[in-house]
């Protein structure tokens, strides 16, 4: 009686793998929190030290034009202005979405709802294939094709925005189509069932219900791309042309805050004025990346109670 | 069940001769016995190809080499994470570093030469005109006696040595107005090699065919002009230490400075050495003769 008693009480073996699965798997979570709250920490700590060690006004680093943080500008102040990256961000990454997206939209229809078949047999694994391919690659490929054509076409050096984009555009076109294909996979079978029995065309089924309820899901995909977009350095820095000008049009040399932060940090003192400038734009670009995933889950939420209901 | 146990073992055992392999490199790479140099990537192949020979001559000796930029590498130097800083600049130029903590080494010298694309119809600029080039007071090459194209700067990054060298000594201090920006010299003669009216500046060792190097008052620039100081744009290559640099470093330095790798290596790889310099010149640019 009593041996039983004692090995139902005691743990078995099955629970103390399972407790110890527990401690192993928390234990990671908890580390990658920890790296997270620390590159948070560690970037705001050397980018809030701009504002309140080298006392630079925090609008007049938002809105100045001149980025030249040894010296002094024209207002007596240090010149940190961040305005021409931040432009140059948020315009390259806007443009490169706006490219991409009907591309994108266009592939995903045709993967998904025209030929399922040749889609996840040559386009999947061709797209898949897209996202491989390192970004210096991209980057030289702009430098030596998409440069010289740009300046021959539109004029100016070829080195900008529109150089930019077009290098980003196809960067970003296999995550956006990966992602909204999943979506237009997810959307259920019994509405195209339905749309069909009520006497809907194949594309009035596709364009009034399929990717009506795949909206939120294609959305999600844009974004991501956009995140990407924002994030990527070395493919736009080659192709930019780096000037910390305001662009006067698409074609005139510009920057991005990934360009101007991996040029400089290598030439920069740590402690010093200038590497501060730096760990600021780093931390503009870390809140950015919190907001655009933000936006991702907020677009998720919504979707899901769409779906449901 | 059993088999698991017997990978367990074995992966046990390996982590174990794993540790221990690493536990007696570590004794024997010790910190006496191998030492770090960080900084200016123009200078990069000189101390890597200086520290290798180093090592196949004295065996057990590291010499760890990495780039990062010369503000990387004065500011590790006065952090006194490494042993050497490796900068293209005086210390006293860069801020946020106090140059008084810190060693000055010069091991090499390195001109700078404006290279402009080939088909700009020009050769030779005065100084005043690439001032004026450079500061955006003159935008078409016409105004300098080329071709009717419209004149793209290209400038090397913020904080770059080559930059300051040149803005020091081609610019007579002035800035260059804002313009592009690329942050390798290799990257820097290509972009003004593929771009119609484009303009730059490479170290001599980055001179080659597909650019034009512009003679500036007439001078050519060849390294027999540096020595004597007729070409102005030239920058030292410096090695920094702490002012008491350990046994090893300064042996290593004293490598670096010994004919043997002025007289070889520094000339191999498209420096000119401290040696054959017929004029010297100190960190706020003052010209002495050496005799």
């Amino acid at each position: 009686m009593d041996k039983i008693r004692a090995s139902l009480l005691k743990k078995s073996i099955a629970s103390k793998i399972e407790r110890r699965g527990k401690i192993i798997s928390l234990t990671c979570l908890a580390l990658i929190i920890l790296v997270v709250f620390l590159i948070f920490y560690f970037v705001a700590s050397r980018g809030l030290a701009t504002f309140f060690q080298n006392h630079i006004n925090f609008w007049q680093f938002l809105s100045g034009t001149q980025w030249n943080p040894g010296t002094t500008g024209t207002n007596g102040q240090p010149a940190v202005g961040a305005l021409p990256m931040i432009v140059g961000s948020f315009l390259i990454t806007i443009l490169s979405a706006l490219v991409a997206t009907p591309f994108a939209i266009g592939t995903a229809v045709f993967m998904t709802e025209i030929s399922p078949r040749r889609g996840a047999q040559i386009l999947r694994p061709v797209t898949e294939l897209l996202v491989g391919i390192p970004s210096v690659v991209y980057g030289f490929i702009g430098l030596q094709v998409v440069v010289p054509f740009v300046r021959n076409t539109f004029g100016g050096s070829g080195y900008g925005i529109l150089s930019g984009t077009f290098v980003l555009f196809v960067m970003i076109l296999p995550t956006v189509t990966s992602m909204s294909a999943d979506a237009l996979n997810a959307v259920p079978r019994y509405y195209r069932e339905a749309s069909l029995a009520l006497g809907a065309t194949r594309w009035q089924t596709i364009y009034k219900v399929v990717l009506r309820a795949a909206i939120p899901g294609m959305l999600t995909a844009i974004v991501f791309g956009m995140a990407r977009a924002f994030g990527e350095a070395l493919a736009v820095q080659m192709v930019i042309g780096n000037a910390t000008l305001l662009p006067q049009n698409l074609v005139s040399p510009a920057s991005t805050l990934t360009s101007i932060l991996t040029m400089g940090i290598g030439n920069t003192v740590m402690g010093s004025l200038q590497n501060n400038a730096l760990w600021s734009l780093a931390m503009i670009l870390l809140l950015m990346s919190l907001v655009f995933n933000m936006v991702i889950r907020y677009i998720g939420r919504k979707g899901k109670l769409n779906n449901e209901r | 069940m059993k088999k698991s146990r017997v990978i367990q073992l074995l992966g046990l055992i390996l982590i174990g001769v794993l540790v221990g392999l690493g536990y007696s490199q570590r004794a024997t790479t010790d910190a006496s016995e191998s030492i770090t140099a960080v900084g200016s990537t123009a200078l990069q192949p000189l101390v890597e190809a200086a520290g290798e020979q180093y090592s196949s001559e004295h065996t057990g000796i590291f010499i760890n080499v990495q780039g990062g930029g010369s503000g990387t590498g004065l500011s590790q130097i006065q952090s006194g994470a490494v042993a050497i800083g490796n900068s293209d600049v005086f210390a006293e130029e860069q801020s946020g570093i106090n140059a008084s903590k810190l060693k000055d080494h010069q091991v090499a010298v390195v001109g700078i030469a404006p290279i402009i694309n080939k088909k700009t119809g020009v050769t030779n600029l005065t100084s005043q005109q690439l001032k004026a080039i450079f500061t955006g007071k003159v935008n078409n090459w016409q105004a300098v006696g080329g071709h009717n194209l419209p004149i793209v700067l290209i400038n090397r990054a913020q904080g770059s040595g080559t930059r300051k060298t040149f803005e020091s000594y081609a610019l007579n201090g002035q800035k260059s107005a804002d313009s592009q920006e690329q942050d390798s010299s290799g990257l820097a003669r290509s972009i003004v090699a593929s771009t119609p009216g484009a303009i730059s500046y490479v170290a001599f060792s980055y001179l080659d065919t597909s650019v034009t190097a512009l003679k500036v008052n007439g001078v050519r620039p060849t390294k027999a002009n540096v020595k004597t100081n007729r070409w102005h744009i030239w920058s030292y290559e410096h090695l920094y230490t702490s002012l008491q640099p350990d046994p090893l470093t300064k042996k290593f330095i004293n490598y670096i400075l010994s004919a043997a790798v002025q007289e070889k290596l520094v000339k191999q790889l498209g420096y000119i050495s401290v040696h054959d310099m017929h004029v010297q010149r100190s960190a706020t640019g003052k010209i002495t003769t050496v005799k």
